[in-house]
């Protein structure tokens, strides 16, 4: 009887080996270790054995024998699995670089990515971002910016107007807006100091359209409104500002200047790792006179504001020479960036 | 405004022209008081080894036609040698020569190199070799008394100097004139500062030129002297080269020193031929409506009563008052008696006539600054001390009528200041008593102890008025720079409003949608918004730069409907643009109705493209809208486009644009678009979804086709299903829409697949056929017939 088992399992070991095939494994599974498979033959002889010695040495050869055909049979549907996603791997090869199309992504405007930037930088400095109208009052833009009627300063910002259709029924002409300092106007009449505020937008100015001038162009402007603001603090924001934007290794300075909405008034210049100065915008303590248009105690309160062109870091991050290419719309540009 | 280092200096010890360092320090600190120096030229630089040579003889090679040998004495008595392809001097003239071993300004180097195997003994120099002039014509001809063998330079009168380019500021008229640069510049360094004080000393018999003030209020102050003893020729030598390097040509002594002293002190004046001067004496009115007068350039200028008229006693015109005098009352070369004026006008009114006659000259741009109303005197004393060098017999004649006006501003002016306001504005902590080391070098005199001082504000500085205008001077002598840097302490969190979230939130959607960002002009052609079928009222620019771009947009599609056209024309077709921008319909109140809105443009793309673009961004923003196909918006496809309705108001459109438009755009592609007013959907921040359990137990699928007339939108048809389904209902996809045999005219089978799922139990064959006869039945309301 032992020497039948041994040799059905032999048998049975062999025809393991032989499977090469998942499939084979399959089909070879219930003949090797079913009921009615050799081994399963022989389970059914084991009554007819003489002695209960005999019984349970066959019997323990027979388990042993069945679980080395099971163990078998496993090991070798492992190794055909194994090999089978192999082949399939092999099979299905792909050239990733036959790319056909191109991305799809959209890109969005040069401007939009500079004004986005900045906005993120002075919003890491603790500032909000206001808005308000590009048609504005004769007032939110000149004279509440302590350029009343007739003022010089007036006639240096080639102002468009606008027709009236209601003619003599406002109080106020109305015009595109020079700068986007009406902002600040309209920040100060809506909110109670502290005010901590950027104002991005669009801006208009009858300029003829040329390489570095554009009617339709982008500003930012700052404005900050609280106890105890000095020209020390406007200084350190513009510094912290730059590092910040154009990178550890730049620097800042503030000269004398002229605006009439602050005093004192400064020019911002940035210097550039290698020594060489940008002017970059104009900035100043607000004016008394504002701030009381703006509804502010000048005693109580104090600020500063600064102001600088948005188009002006798009083109110079991009060395972009001619800036009508900017506002072209032409998809061969927009794809660059 | 050019200043001239050489004659900066006549004011105080400043920098020597030759000393690069100091005139670099002097350029800083000129740029850090606000004076900005745009540009530092350095000129009258000479060529070192060029030296001054007489020809002793000429000589034609006959093998060599284009030059010529040339013998000349460099002072040394010797005989030198030189080639020379210049025929225009003489035996005797005197010329440079660039001796052997000189570095041209060019770089060339003057080398002993020979012709014929002859050698030349250096290099006669043109004027351009020079670097002097542009002449290239022949060589440069010295003065032919000058000695021999020295610097050409020192012949020339050359010296090294520097021209300084100053962008000034409209709050610093002062800076017009040499004193007021001077007076800044030389507080700043702590030097000493030399201004010219001139008195003037009449003589002679008494004299004067009437003057009769009528317009006072303008013309606040106007002064006449008369001088005689003139004799009009050419002015002084030093004088003329200083005009010329300001950019003034020389024309004769009178007009040379009037010239030099408005560039000294800033106060513009004019002499007047006093024989020729009608009535002997000035009337000084506003202009009539329609008086004419040619002025100075030989232009006839027509006048209005805005304008300041200087007249002769007569009452004839003579001058415009503040901004050139008249061609017939120049002075002449047989000129010997002036009426010399020196007047002060207000500003503005200068400003509105230079700007109107267009005529900007020297006078009116220093008046619409605003010149010193108190400096008058000195200029008149000025221009007879300067005169004198060419007209020795000059006689001042008593007294000067100093006619003054309502106009004339007060001379003592002054405001308190507090010195604990300069500390809080400028974040200094700085003691009353610094102040008049500060203050006082430049004329705002400090007076008074204690905290609060009293500071003159002088004349010269009309726009200093109040106590923050002094606090502006503390800070610019003390330095900017000098302030330090700190960072406010801000209470304030920075961030983005919900709007301006949403609007990123709406671009990052658009731009993963593939469709790139655009910024057309906002300025539109008259008839651009009706070519898009957009008719009502606009907004026009007053003053536009072109017809082209004089109307206000009221909606985005022109603009990118011709971008779309300029993109198909350079072969890209399928465009795909956006636009986040303003618009400016007319409105009732104050304002414009100015709105932000969103436009969608999808090139070769048809309406579902722009439905699918809807669907994209309400589900990222959380919004919803009607999709009204019965309100067609104007000048979209009329079959093809709907009107998205969220609430009373239309917020948006959604389909295809009107092929008519498209070809009266020159586009030829369909084009899909979408238009958002964005007040409306990025104003609010919807609530929170909540959250609703995921099912554990198994789902179920149903699927159901209907029949349905094309004249029902299937969102009716969508919408009726999920009422019938109920609460088992978790997900609703449409899957095929079928128009064809079988199914009817008009009308179309659209089907659907329902997934139905219990929260709480699993689904029997029960559940799914009350469903299913809930929503046949709803469906059969709309007249939706289940399809076999």
């Amino acid at each position: 009887m032992i020497d039948d088992i041994r040799a059905a399992r032999d048998a049975a070991l062999a025809e393991v080996e032989r499977a090469d095939t998942l499939d084979a494994i399959v089909t070879l599974e219930p003949r090797l270790t079913g009921k009615k498979g050799t081994l399963g033959v022989l389970k059914t002889q084991l009554g007819g054995l003489a002695t209960v010695d005999e019984k349970k040495a066959a019997g323990q050869a027979l388990n042993e024998a069945t679980q080395a055909v099971e163990a078998a049979l496993a090991a070798r549907r492992d190794a055909l699995g194994d090999a089978a996603v192999a082949a399939q791997v092999a099979g299905e090869r792909l050239d990733l670089t036959e790319f056909a199309g191109r991305p799809t992504r959209g890109h969005a405007h040069l401007v939009t990515q500079a004004w986005e930037r900045l906005e993120d930088v002075f919003i890491g400095l603790g500032f909000q971002v206001a808005e308000g109208p590009e048609v504005e009052t004769d007032w939110h833009n000149f004279e509440a910016l302590n350029m009343g009627e007739g003022h010089p300063a007036r006639g240096e910002f080639d102002t468009l107007f606008l027709d009236d259709a209601r003619d003599g029924h406002r109080e106020h002409q109305i015009l595109l807006r020079t700068h986007t300092s009406p902002v600040q106007i309209r920040t100060m009449l809506g909110a109670e100091p502290p005010i901590y505020i950027v104002a991005p937008g669009r801006v208009f100015r009858r300029d003829t359209p040329d390489a570095t001038h554009m009617p339709v162009f982008h500003q930012i402007e700052g404005l900050v409104v609280d106890r105890g603001i000095t020209l020390a603090d406007l200084a350190g924001t513009i510094e912290a500002f730059t590092k910040a934007f154009f990178g550890p290794g730049f620097s800042s300075r503030l000269r004398p200047s002229y605006f009439p909405f602050t005093e004192p008034s400064a020019e911002f210049d940035i210097q550039r790792p290698d020594g060489s100065w940008l002017e970059l915008g104009g900035c100043g303590m607000v004016h008394p006179n504002v701030l009381r248009a703006g509804g502010i105690d000048p005693e109580e309160w104090s600020g500063f504001a600064f102001g600088f062109g948005i188009d002006r870091m798009a083109v110079m991050r991009h060395q972009v020479a001619d800036l009508r290419d900017m506002y072209a719309d032409d998809l061969r540009f927009a794809e660059q960036f | 405004m050019k200043i001239l280092l050489s004659w900066l200096n006549e004011y105080g010890d400043f920098a020597d022209p030759a000393d690069a360092d100091a005139v670099q320090h002097l350029a800083d600190t000129m740029t850090a008081l606000g004076l900005a120096v745009e540009e530092v030229r350095h000129i009258g630089a000479t060529v070192d080894g060029v030296i001054t040579a007489k020809v002793l003889r000429l000589e034609q090679h006959p093998d060599a036609a284009k030059v010529q040998r040339v013998y000349v004495d460099a002072g040394d008595g010797a005989e030198r040698h030189v080639w020379c392809g210049a025929f225009n001097m003489q035996i005797g003239d005197v010329v440079p020569l660039a001796t052997l071993g000189t570095t041209m300004p060019d770089g060339r180097r003057i080398e002993r190199r020979g012709i014929l195997g002859i050698d030349s003994e250096g290099m006669l120099c043109a004027g351009d070799e020079l670097a002097l002039t542009d002449d290239h014509s022949g060589i440069l001809i010295l003065p032919d008394d000058a000695p021999l063998g020295v610097p050409y330079g020192d012949v020339l009168g050359l010296r090294p100097d520097v021209l300084f380019d100053l962008d000034l500021t409209r709050n610093r008229p002062d800076c017009w004139g040499y004193a007021g640069v001077a007076r800044d510049v030389a507080a700043r360094l702590g030097i000493e500062l030399r201004l010219p004080q001139p008195v003037i000393e009449y003589s002679g018999e008494p004299r004067t030129a009437p003057v009769e003030l009528v317009d006072g209020e303008r013309c606040g102050r106007f002064t006449s002297t008369v001088i005689s003893g003139v004799r009009v020729g050419p002015s002084v030598l030093w004088m003329q080269r200083r005009l010329t390097a300001a950019g003034m040509r020389p024309i004769s002594n009178v007009v040379d020193v009037s010239n030099y002293v408005m560039l000294e002190l800033n106060q513009p004046t004019h002499a007047y031929d006093l024989d020729t001067l009608g009535g002997g004496g000035f009337r000084v009115r506003a202009a009539r409506d329609g008086e004419t007068i040619v002025t100075l350039d030989g232009v006839e200028r027509s006048l209005q009563p805005s304008d300041i008229l200087i007249c002769d006693a007569n009452d004839a015109p003579i001058g415009v008052g503040g901004v050139m005098g008249g061609l017939h009352t120049e002075i002449t070369d047989a000129t010997t008696t002036v009426a010399f004026e020196a007047a002060w006008f207000k500003a503005l009114p200068i400003m509105q006539t230079a700007g109107r006659l267009g005529l900007r000259s020297e006078a009116s741009a220093r008046y619409e600054r605003g010149v010193d109303p108190y400096i008058t005197h000195t200029a008149v004393a000025r221009f007879v001390e300067l005169l004198r060098e060419t007209c020795p017999d000059l006689v001042v004649h008593p007294s000067t009528v100093d006619a003054t006006g309502p106009g004339l501003p007060p001379q003592e002016r002054s405001c308190e200041v507090r010195i604990s306001q300069v500390n809080r504005i400028l974040g200094t902590s700085l003691a009353a008593d610094a102040l008049p080391g500060l203050l006082d070098p430049i004329g705002f005199t400090v007076s008074g102890s204690g905290d609060v001082r009293t500071v003159a504000l002088p004349s010269w500085r009309p726009d200093s008025t109040t106590e923050i205008d002094v606090v502006e001077e503390v800070a610019r002598h003390l330095g900017y720079d000098s302030v330090g840097k700190t960072v406010p302490r801000s209470t304030v969190h920075g961030g983005l409003s919900v709007h301006q979230q949403r609007r990123r939130r709406l671009r990052e959607v658009l731009l993963g949608l593939g469709i790139t960002e655009a910024m057309p002009n906002p300025f539109l052609a008259p008839d651009t918004l009706s070519k898009a079928g957009l008719d009502g009222p606009t907004i026009r620019i007053t003053n536009p730069l072109v017809d082209e771009e004089s109307v206000l947009r009221t909606s985005l599609r022109p603009g990118l409907l011709r971008s779309l056209a300029f993109n198909e024309s350079h072969r890209r077709q399928r465009a795909r643009l956006f636009e986040i921008g303003h618009v400016y319909p007319p409105g009732t109140g104050e304002l414009p109705d100015e709105y932000e809105a969103l436009c969608v443009v999808l090139a070769g793309e048809e309406a579902p493209a722009a439905m699918a673009v809807w669907r994209e961004i309400a589900v990222a923003l959380g919004i919803g809208a009607r999709v009204d196909q019965g309100r067609v918006p104007p000048g979209l496809h009329a079959t093809r486009s709907a009107t998205l309705q969220a609430g009373k108001d239309p917020t948006g459109a959604v389909g295809e644009v009107d092929p008519a438009v498209l070809r009266r755009f020159g586009v030829t592609e369909r084009v899909a678009i979408l238009e958002l007013r964005l007040d409306e959907v990025l104003g609010r921040e919807p609530k929170p979804a909540v959250w609703r359990p995921v099912s554990r137990h198994p789902s179920s699928d149903l699927d159901l086709a209907f029949v349905l007339g094309d004249d029902v939108p299937a969102e009716k048809l969508e919408k009726a299903i999920r009422q019938g389904a109920g609460t088992l209902l978790v997900d609703l996809e449409l899957f095929d829409v079928y128009r064809g045999p079988g199914v009817g005219d008009e009308k179309r089978s659209i089907a659907y697949r329902l997934r139905l799922q219990a929260p709480d139990r699993n689904l029997t064959d029960a559940d799914i056929g009350e469903v299913r006869r809930a929503v046949v039945a709803a469906a059969a309301k709309l007249g939706g017939e289940l399809r076999g």
